[in-house]
């Protein structure tokens, strides 16, 4: 044991002399630890949320029966189920508008309850009384009591005028919904005697089977393990973790360069302690001791950093997950224990895994050879060979993915492959360039730059290819982003052709404003609007109503239509289709949908595709008239209104005063769009969060490269300081020298990301959200970045050099010396 | 042969014996037989010095006694140890209990101090003993430097640090390959004087593999290696 302590403390004296070494390595796995966990603590928030929401007395967790068609059936099929043995529990689901904005309202009924409902709140026995009689209690989570700006006890007030129960916070409960006693729901949707759902508890005895009670009246529905929402958002997820994991090997490829200089620095001290008597078992076993220890410190610090991370990123996640699949997040992180061992786990594997190469040599440590602190250099050379094979090795298994791949996965998979190789072949890509560059060199100085450049090139290339595959997302990524963001500009103008949107409280007042619209003159038109929700081959389906009007004929964005598709919209037996739902359901301009009605099926002739961007549901847009007749049941409060523009905000002033409207009620074009763009915005935030943190990362593994080489560089620029050149110029040479691998690594990293770009707009855009968008090039952004790597690099090099530019006549003929 | 030196393990007559010992290496797809059947011996207290021509086996000859290699035949000795029957990790006991090495490059730990490295392998050995590791002190004349570095000292220094980490354990047998090669003239006798004084009140074996003739007749007994035998 003793010995072993000493044998540790001989190779922890080594970080002593050698802090910046050990700097590096810690803010490798500093970098890669905290960024993976960062992403890692979203996740898991989300994902909690999302079970929060499933769980919410009765979501997908829980066994229920539904009404076979339309949305809701009536109460007394509850009251005849119960009455044949069937332990159902009833539940009403609508939306009330409080303050103009929209919440979920659930209305339970307590005594039926069943116990095992996920985890939902329970109401407690002492609290019965008052939540089941008059007024009743309404339960929030503490997120929607701030964001109703309303204390405990306050009843707020529905849009309607409905004065609803006193608020009561649930901390289990899920953001945005609102639960009441059933009866209480019935009445503030003006339900009465309906039902939506009925829960089904744990069976105590036999029961009649289903039909013999309701008919064909409702139809059961199993639980599922996976929710919607999971099931919507897991490309979102994979994304970041997508993101998360390219910064984890960002991370490690500074510790794997950090640790195969430090063992190659080490290994005569390790062959002085085997001649010393330190058998090559005890080496081996303290080596990995001395990682293990630092990968701890190193995982504590990085996990600390992920959780601040996630904190900072979290209400960017909230909002895009928000304004993507309308999922509610809340703004407060809170991790699992499994969260942290995991984080301290995957700093372990990851230095283990990046010292792997490093421990192999250790292990295989021949004894008599020369201590030959560069032998690395030449094997890299060797290494060229294998690794460029290998490079078109994940070539070809991004073509095959590409080829027979048809998922998300595979998706993800040509990505990481196309990135595998690219960042594999790229010591060779330089080496030849280099090399070309020495072959036409005619001044011995410059001969020397060449060959220099070369020799260095081995103890920068894994610091190059980490800067090469973080240009190249970022390249993708922006490319993407600026791709979406140009195209749902241009699909938002079509999409938002109307120029006032109202929403009305009720139907009543609706009906007035529809009134009080016909007598303005400055009105051009009223498009009345509605939407019905409905389920299609197992997944949400959103039915959208459009007026038969010359507004959706010039603007709405399809991408395939058959000829006059407009006109055979009329009758109602046709209907435009949304791209994602074309996808998912492989649907083509002429196929045939059958959508569940509120009076039975309803077939519908596929008449057009269009674009339908950032709709987490499919949709369907079919005739106004037509959706009313089939769904007669939904609220018709919506209308878009053709206006001058000079006239808009007296008309909007005129109608917030006249009907009481707050400004979610009514807005005009220019509002929606510059929210609608907000939000898109805020999405990305996210990924431009990401994608900042990536490059900061690969700007240090090129710092801390440099810094680990400048010291071993020294012994190659003294002789040239020994026969004239000067200090200075020897600095700039340095300079040069990296800005210009760096340069090539970029220009390299161009295509690729733009490669890379295409390969996220027409495979993974389109198997995680549904869509494909246009791919346009940005050059003004290539030459930003351009500017940007150049930067980093500059910023990188400059600390060596500045240190070799200053370095002392003495140190530099020391090193002469010694090396002669 | 009995020693009354304290510091010495109790070890009398011969500390080392080589019979028969045989080495090849393949090089260039042939065969070279480097030692064809080296037969040596070393006592208590007695210093011999291996001399040869470049490439006549010297070094392999040390490497193997020290078990850094392994014979293809033939048989070492050391004291009642088989170094040719020990394991890997016997090999590595041995080295540090039994045996101090010195090489011409030195070999110190770059990121010890002085005095750390002239306690390292007396630690690792569990055999420390502060009142002989003050006397190496003294004798090498390292006082003024034991918070250095390696780097911060002469070539001269550097190889006393080497010797007084090879003593410090108290061997069996120090083993040297040529460790005035990378001194000058004057470094190298006082190097060596300082070897040989230490050996004497160690009481120890000192077998030191050179090219120099002069330095060689400066030790009790010189054997010389050629074609693989000791001739």
């Amino acid at each position: 044991m003793k010995r072993a302590l000493w044998t540790l403390a001989v190779l922890l004296s080594h970080w002593r002399r050698h802090p910046m070494q050990l700097a590096t390595l810690l803010i490798g796995l500093i970098s890669a630890t905290a960024l993976w966990s960062g992403v890692q603590a979203l996740n898991q928030q989300a994902r909690a949320s999302y079970d929060r929401a499933a769980a919410t007395f009765g979501g997908t967790r829980t066994a229920m029966l539904v009404a076979r068609s339309g949305a809701s059936f009536p109460q007394q099929l509850f009251v005849d189920l119960r009455r044949a043995g069937w332990p159902v529990s009833p539940v009403l689901e609508g939306r009330v508008q409080i303050e103009g904005r929209s919440f979920r309202l659930l209305g339970i009924e307590p005594v039926t309850l069943p116990a095992d409902v996920g985890n939902a709140p329970a109401v407690g026995k002492a609290d019965l009384q008052a939540f089941m009689t008059p007024p009743g209690t309404m339960l929030v989570a503490p997120e929607t009591l701030a964001d109703l700006k309303l204390a405990e006890g306050a009843r707020p007030q529905a849009n309607g005028g409905a004065l609803l129960p006193p608020l009561r916070v649930q901390p289990n409960l899920v953001p945005g919904v609102l639960v009441v006693d059933i009866g209480v729901a019935q009445g503030i949707l003006k339900m009465p005697d309906l039902l939506s759902r009925l829960l089904i508890g744990k069976a105590t005895g036999r029961h009649a089977p289903l039909e013999s009670v309701a008919g064909d009246k409702l139809r059961l529905i199993e639980p599922d393990a996976e929710t919607d929402l999971e099931r919507l958002t897991d490309s979102f997820h994979l994304n970041l973790t997508a993101f998360g994991l390219l910064s984890f090997f960002v991370g490690l490829f500074i510790v794997n360069s950090a640790i195969g200089l430090a063992f190659e620095q080490r290994l005569p001290t390790l062959r002085t302690l085997r001649a010393c008597g330190v058998s090559a078992r005890m080496m081996n076993v303290v080596l990995v001791i001395e990682l293990v220890s630092l990968a701890l410190v190193a995982g504590l610090i990085g996990l600390v950093c992920g959780y601040f991370i996630a904190g900072a990123l979290l209400p960017d996640v909230a909002a895009s997950l928000r304004g993507l699949y309308g999922a509610q997040i809340p703004g407060q992180l809170t991790l699992k224990p499994q969260w942290w061992i995991a984080g301290i786990a995957i700093s372990i594997l990851g230095a283990l895994a990046a010292a792997a190469a490093s421990l192999t040599k250790a292990v295989r440590l021949p004894l008599l050879a020369t201590a030959q602190p560069f032998a690395w250099q030449q094997a890299q050379r060797r290494w060229l060979t294998y690794q460029s094979a290998l490079a078109l090795a994940a070539f070809a298994a991004a073509g095959g993915f590409l080829w027979f791949g048809d998922s998300l996965l595979t998706g993800f998979a040509v990505l990481a492959a196309l990135m595998l190789g690219a960042a594999l072949i790229l010591p060779m890509l330089l080496e030849v360039v280099l090399s070309l560059g020495q072959r036409y060199a005619r001044a011995p100085l410059g001969i020397w730059f060449w060959a220099d450049s070369r020799q260095q090139l081995s103890g920068l290339s894994l610091a190059l290819m980490a800067l090469l595959l973080a240009l190249a997302v970022n390249v993708g990524v922006s490319t993407m982003v600026e791709s979406f963001s140009r195209t749902f500009l241009v699909w938002l103008d079509g999409r938002l052709a109307a120029d006032v949107y109202v929403n009305a409280a009720n139907d009543e007042q609706a009906h007035e404003i529809r009134a009080w619209l016909r007598e303005r003159p400055e009105v051009e038109a009223v498009l009345p609007g509605g939407r019905a929700d409905t389920q299609l081959a197992g997944a949400p389906l959103e039915v959208l109503g459009l007026p038969d009007h010359a507004t959706y004929r010039d603007n709405w964005p399809l991408l395939q239509s058959a000829d006059n598709a407009w006109i055979k919209l009329r009758p109602g037996d046709a209907a435009l289709v949304s791209e994602q739902l074309a996808r998912r359901l492989h649907l083509s301009v002429g196929d045939r949908i059958e959508v569940p009605a509120s009076g039975g099926n309803w077939t519908l002739n596929v008449v057009g595709i269009y674009a339908d961007y950032g709709n987490p549901k499919s949709q369907i847009a079919v005739n106004f008239a037509a959706l009313t007749r089939r769904f007669p049941e939904i609220p018709l409060t919506r209308m878009g209104l053709r206006v001058a523009p000079e006239k808009i905000p007296t008309l909007i002033s005129a109608l917030q005063e006249k009907f009481a409207l707050g400004d979610r009620n009514v807005a005009d074009q220019a509002t929606m769009k510059a929210e609608s763009t907000r939000i898109f915005n805020r999405t990305f935030a996210v990924t431009a969060a990401l994608n900042a943190f990536t490059l900061g990362v690969a700007g240090v593994a090129l710092l801390t490269s440099l810094l680990t080489l400048a010291n071993s560089r020294l012994p190659q620029l003294a002789p040239l300081w020994a026969i004239g050149v000067t200090r200075r110029r020897l600095a700039a040479i340095e300079l040069l020298k990296t800005m210009s691998v760096a340069l090539i690594t970029t220009i390299f990293a161009l295509p690729l990301g733009l490669l890379v770009a295409w390969c996220l707009l027409a495979i993974v855009n389109v198997k995680a959200f549904g869509w494909r968008l246009p791919f346009h090039v940005f050059p003004l952004q290539l030459l930003w970045l351009t500017g940007v790597a150049m930067a980093a690099a500059f910023a990188a090099a400059a600390l060596p050099v500045i240190r070799l530019a200053r370095m002392q006549p003495a140190s530099l003929i020391r090193i002469f010396a010694n090396e002669r | 042969m009995t020693n009354g030196n304290p510091i010495l393990p109790n070890v009398t007559g011969h500390v080392l014996h080589v019979t028969g010992l045989t080495k090849s290496y393949r090089a260039a797809g042939e065969e070279v037989a480097v030692l064809r059947g080296v037969n040596l011996t070393v006592a208590a207290g007695e210093s011999v010095a291996l001399t040869g021509e470049s490439g006549s086996g010297k070094s392999t000859l040390l490497h193997l006694i020290a078990g850094l290699d392994a014979a293809d035949g033939g048989e070492i000795r050391l004291a009642d140890a088989q170094v040719s029957e020990l394991s890997d990790a016997g090999r590595a006991e041995l080295r540090r209990d039994r045996l101090g090495l010195v090489f011409q490059q030195f070999n110190l730990i770059p990121s010890l101090t002085v005095e750390d490295n002239l306690a390292f392998q007396s630690r690792i050995a569990g055999r420390h003993d502060a009142a002989w590791h003050g006397e190496l002190v003294e004798r090498l004349g390292l006082g003024r430097f034991l918070k250095r570095y390696p780097e911060q000292l002469s070539g001269g220094q550097q190889q006393r640090v080497a010797i007084g980490r090879a003593l410090a354990t108290k061997p069996l047998l120090l083993l040297a390959d040529e460790p005035t090669g990378n001194l000058d003239e004057d470094t190298a006798d006082e190097v060596l004087a300082l070897a040989r004084d230490l050996v004497t009140r160690s009481g120890c074996g000192f077998l030191m593999v050179t090219h120099s003739a002069r330095l060689a007749a400066t030790l009790d007994r010189q054997v010389n290696l050629h074609a693989g035998v000791i001739a």
